[in-house]
């Protein structure tokens, strides 16, 4: 009898073992697939004309180029962008809400704000066409109002939540008696919150920017709906904008399966995985680092 | 005089902070707001019930597209719920603090920052034609998949872990075994909070655009999905294209009509999820 009960809590756990297995298989299988599908793509493209080259246009009669620096650029603008826009406001959310506000009131707006979370992108992606890219054409005297600022402001209102949401999380879990200590010396509640609070809650803060960052790089279809796309080489938030995620978008369904063309997309692909996992890296990181700090 | 000026400097802050905050709540109070009043006037009956009409947008409807989105939510559930709560168990209960097992973490933890496109990339290959399984409902289904595990093994695991480990201990100290305890202790006290943690990780995956658009979704469809390996109609790409390629002078409207249903259905799903976890949760006394 209990021979058997062995037998079968062995079997259980290997299986259980096997199944979470599958995470793995699908990360090595997803960085593989993209791995030896883009890198085809160099037999016929040079390194320094994908990277460097200012010119995308795959489709070109005479001469195709190959370039992705503008698309680059322009993922870089849409996410810095989002985040000039995502982190103050973020902050001082998280900060009111772990310090200030009551805690009725934070029982209410946390879920309320972890609510825009929950809207489909591709509803933000449409009020931002709808609404706010009208608007910022007439505000500034825009020929089109599909520009990276907007795709940056639709993209920062996404990235919010996780940014407040994480960021609270970390200024309430730090120790009370950091706040009791700084009170007690005659601080202020701002001056505590700005020279106890906020400075030993900074490597967590940072980490949720870090995860807000990440988002926003691989945000698809709202920059695809507001960024305008165009593939020139952007000078100003004021221009059209075609970001490598947007590019992959537009141009996936119209290629020839296996053709040099679909290589290259997959080495877009690539690219941004690569750029995402070092993200979520030095993130990890750093909560790894804050949570030994604030181990007691 | 120096603590006058440190409290009217305290109240500036603390207010420029709570407008802020606000700012956050306002705008989630405008999108819903702008989504509702714009896109009722097109919400009715035949709207939610009937075929859509590709010549006159405004004769047809979009129940193809609700019945494809509520598909793919049932077909990512039935792949990623029994192994995200299957891979959560074996990490809170068995797993022990090794190389091979912080690895599977590790991947959880890059598989949730993945972008959605790289996704769609991986299904298009993978799921499309290397198992030629084709543009479908099945390799959408998988696709958003792989994407929504990560999501709801986290969830699961944080719902594992707020069941106490006093529970165990007390029931192995009966000489219960292991799978005893698990099967008769923990998962009746976390199985509520495992599923209604999965179904809003699925409620996002419902409303994902990018990867569908390569592996499976279709504006057009004059009937509903028969088989796993037929296409489908699905609410967000098909707002996407209203919104963004349809030349009917209706398209707007009637975009913002279908975003009003998706929003719909997430939230309602939503809620009635915090609604049994609120529940759950004040039934327990520890």
């Amino acid at each position: 009898m209990n021979q058997q009960k062995k037998i079968i809590e062995n079997i259980t756990k290997k299986w259980l073992f096997l199944v979470s297995l599958t995470t793995l298989v699908i990360l090595i299988g997803i960085f593989f697939l993209l791995f030896f599908t883009g890198i085809k793509a160099f037999s016929e493209i040079s390194l320094f004309e994908f990277f460097f080259g200012t010119n995308w246009n795959p489709t070109a009669y005479h001469e195709p180029s190959w370039g992705i620096f503008s698309l680059f650029i322009g993922t870089l603008m849409v996410t810095f962008g989002s985040l000039a826009f995502a982190i103050p406001l973020g902050i001082m959310s998280a900060i009111y809400l772990a310090e200030i506000a009551s805690p009725k009131v934070r029982e209410i707006v946390k879920p309320t704000i972890e609510m825009i979370a929950g809207i489909p992108s591709v509803v933000l992606g449409l009020i931002g066409l709808l609404f706010l890219s009208p608007l910022i054409a007439k505000l500034f005297g825009l020929s089109s109002g599909l520009t990276g600022l907007t795709s940056s402001i639709v993209v920062g209102i996404m990235v919010l939540p996780t940014i407040i949401s994480i960021s609270e999380d970390v200024i309430t879990s730090l120790p009370r008696e950091f706040k009791e200590a700084s009170l007690a010396l005659g601080a202020t509640k701002w001056q505590t919150i700005k020279m106890v609070l906020v400075p030993a809650s900074l490597s967590g803060i940072v980490a949720a920017i870090m995860l807000g960052l990440g988002r926003a790089v691989g945000e698809t279809i709202v920059v695809l709906m507001l960024a305008g796309n165009s593939r020139a080489f952007p000078t100003s938030i004021f221009d059209s904008v075609r970001p490598m995620t947007a590019n992959i978008a537009i141009e996936i369904k119209e290629v020839i399966r296996g053709g040099l063309h679909y290589k290259s997309l997959f080495a877009i692909g690539l690219v941004l995985f690569l750029m995402t996992f070092l993200i979520n890296f030095i993130s990890d990181l750093i909560i790894d680092k804050h949570v030994k700090k604030y181990k007691w | 005089m120096v603590k006058m000026d440190e409290q009217k400097k305290e109240k500036i802050y603390f207010t420029i902070f709570k407008i802020a905050t606000f700012f956050s709540v306002v705008l989630l109070g405008f999108i819903l707001i702008y989504i509702f009043v714009k896109g009722v006037s097109v919400i009715n009956l035949n709207f939610l019930t009937s075929m859509w009409n590709h010549q006159d947008i405004t004769k047809g409807g979009i129940f193809p597209a609700i019945i494809g989105t509520l598909f793919l939510a049932v077909g990512v559930s039935i792949f990623s719920i029994p192994i995200g709560i299957s891979t959560a168990i074996y990490l809170n209960e068995f797993a022990k603090d090794n190389l091979f097992n912080r690895l599977i973490k590790l991947s959880i933890r890059n598989l949730a920052g993945v972008p959605s496109i790289v996704y769609g990339l991986f299904g298009l290959a993978f799921f499309v034609l290397l198992l030629k399984f084709g543009t479908s409902l099945l390799a959408a289904s998988l696709t958003l998949g792989c994407m929504t595990l990560p999501w709801i093994i986290t969830t699961s695991e944080e719902a594992l872990k707020s069941v106490p480990n006093s529970f165990r201990e007390a029931s192995l100290a009966l000489g219960a075994t292991k799978i005893e305890t698990i099967k008769m202790i923990v998962l009746p006290n976390s199985l509520g909070g495992m599923l209604t943690g999965s179904i809003l990780g699925i409620s996002r995956a419902m409303g994902e655009t990018a990867p569908i658009i390569m592996v499976g979704a279709t504006f057009f469809m004059n009937y509903l999905p028969k088989s796993a390996f037929d296409k489908f109609m699905a609410l967000p790409y098909h707002l996407f294209i209203l919104a963004t390629q349809h030349s009917s002078p209706y398209s707007r409207e009637y975009a913002l009509g279908t975003a009003l249903v998706l929003i719909f259905l997430v939230f309602s799903l939503n809620l009635g999820m915090f609604v049994i976890r609120y529940k759950l949760r004040s039934k327990k006394e520890w």
